[in-house]
């Protein structure tokens, strides 16, 4: 049997802002098509670690790894800093974000967001880039709005054209940052859908959420942040039913209030 | 129609062929000064304000500078000193700019040029400092270069975002060209001033400086109104 190397691996990160420190060494692998959650309070450090994944956040210490390469730093004046700025780009350009705050560029039009980086970072020709975002944007249900400005759309379609930007970038490795958590509630379930649609495709996607029910039924992996460290990792149906710390054990009793 | 524009043309002294002619001139003195020192000022101040937004001090500090001197000074005392002073520049008159700087055309255009450029890079910098950074942290999040966010996001937004107040920028630039005139140019002000001399009459040559210079001004205004409404309708609600 042949043995699968991770899609992307994270090696025992840490992140200090000042005297905080933040992450204090979380490592775990995320294999081709997994889904992986990341739950947690909130200070637990869940954003942290998916900023420092694609490098918005450089690790104070630790290793980013995308199948097998890993992100070169070096130190200058005492601060750790990419060796090579080229090669965080095109790292990023392989990891594609959807924020909680959409970040969708406002001057543009959805049509115009989705090809943007496909086209000036990836060098696309144009016209195939438009031919593959009219399909992105027809699967998440936003073709009719693709000459929209952001500031027109709902939340929620603002976000599924953030989720059609990213999918833009054919990623190896998509990530979620609280997609849901700006969203009024009735809007939440449209953003879900797409995102569970792309799980089911077998995409690997690593995301932080506070939607419980959903990370129950879309993750393969659940990994639970507490004070910077990961405080208990495994199966959905273990995490959320059956837990061995007792510091989860009381996350999903509130949880379930 | 044609027998009432005769008649009055016929019966006034003032405005005669001559003078017209001299208005003429003096409008597209005006509106060169103005056109060029604009868009010279503006490239200027695009290439100045993105290194001022760089925040390193060695290309940043320079740049305030500049934009604190120019826009601290009166421009009258700017085109003075750029006037005058050029002359007093060691050997400059063996020089080939000396053909262009004994003419009061190219110090006055210099003059407005920098004025204008200081006041463009004030209204951009800021601008571009307002920038949402949850716009440019997706432009980093996407792979782009520093170059590629600045030139595709930063700068398309940040410009659109300054219409309002550069439509403002060059309507003053506009109304500042009038004292080019006190450096002996023949622009809009100047003829107005020649007219009066020649005829004592401070009502009619002024007033119709002011009527040519409030055309200007109503067709800048209208071409921004236009510029407006398309580059910015992403921050209106939909129509």
């Amino acid at each position: 049997m042949e043995v699968q190397s991770p899609q992307l691996s994270v090696s025992n990160i840490h992140k200090t802002f000042g005297d905080n420190e933040v992450l204090k060494g979380i490592s775990f692998d995320a294999m081709s098509g997994e889904v992986i959650t990341l739950i947690g309070s909130s200070g637990s450090g869940k954003s942290t670690l998916l900023r420092c994944i694609n490098l918005l956040e450089i690790p104070t210490q630790g290793e980013v790894i995308l199948r097998g390469e890993p992100v070169r730093f070096r130190m200058v004046r005492g601060e750790r800093v990419p060796t090579s700025p080229q090669q965080v780009q095109n790292f990023r350009s392989r990891l594609a974000m959807v924020f909680q705050g959409f970040n969708l560029w406002s001057h543009m039009t959805v049509l115009e967001n989705v090809i943007e980086a496909p086209v000036h970072v990836l060098g696309q020709p144009k016209k195939q880039a438009i031919e593959k975002a009219e399909a992105l944007l027809d699967k998440v249900g936003l073709l009719q709005r693709k000459n929209y400005y952001p500031n027109h759309l709902s939340g929620g379609q603002q976000q599924r054209a953030a989720i059609a930007r990213a999918l833009a970038m054919d990623p190896e490795v998509l990530l979620f940052d609280e997609p849901t958590s700006a969203l009024d509630p009735e809007l939440v379930n449209e953003v879900l859908r797409v995102m569970r649609g792309l799980a089911e495709e077998g995409r690997t996607m690593i995301l932080v959420t506070h939607e419980m029910d959903f990370a129950r039924d879309v993750s393969n992996k659940v990994l639970f942040l507490h004070q910077g460290k990961i405080e208990e990792q495994g199966d959905p149906g273990k995490i959320f039913t059956n837990p061995d710390s007792e510091r989860v054990r009381q996350f999903m009793a509130a949880q379930n209030r | 129609m044609d027998n009432w524009l005769d008649s009055l043309l016929s019966q006034n002294k003032i405005f005669t062929a001559d003078t017209l002619f001299m208005y003429w001139d003096g409008f597209v003195a005006t509106v060169q000064l103005s056109v060029i020192s604009l868009l010279v000022g503006l490239l200027l101040a695009v290439v100045l304000a993105v290194l001022r937004s760089t925040r390193k001090p060695i290309l940043s500090w320079p740049i305030y500078l500049f934009c604190y001197v120019f826009r601290g000074t009166p421009l009258l005392i700017q085109l003075y000193i750029i006037y005058y002073g050029i002359t007093y520049v060691d050997g400059i008159q063996e020089t080939f700019w000396w053909e262009w700087f004994k003419n009061p055309f190219y110090p006055a255009l210099l003059a407005f040029t920098l004025n204008t450029c200081a006041y463009t890079t004030e209204i951009l910098y800021g601008a571009i400092s307002e920038t949402d950074h949850r716009e440019l942290e997706a432009a980093r999040a996407y792979g782009m270069s520093w170059w590629t966010s600045m030139h595709r996001v930063v700068l398309p937004g940040a410009i659109r975002r300054s219409l309002p107040a550069y439509a403002n920028e060059v309507v003053l630039l506009l109304q500042s060209t009038s004292i080019a005139s006190v450096i002996t140019i023949i622009d809009i002000t100047g003829a107005a001033q020649n007219t009066y001399s020649r005829h004592y009459a401070p009502f009619e040559a002024f007033i119709f400086a002011a009527c040519l210079y409030l055309v200007i001004t109503f067709t800048i205004l209208y071409g921004f109104r236009r510029l407006e409404s398309r580059l910015l309708a992403y921050t209106r609600p939909r129509q």
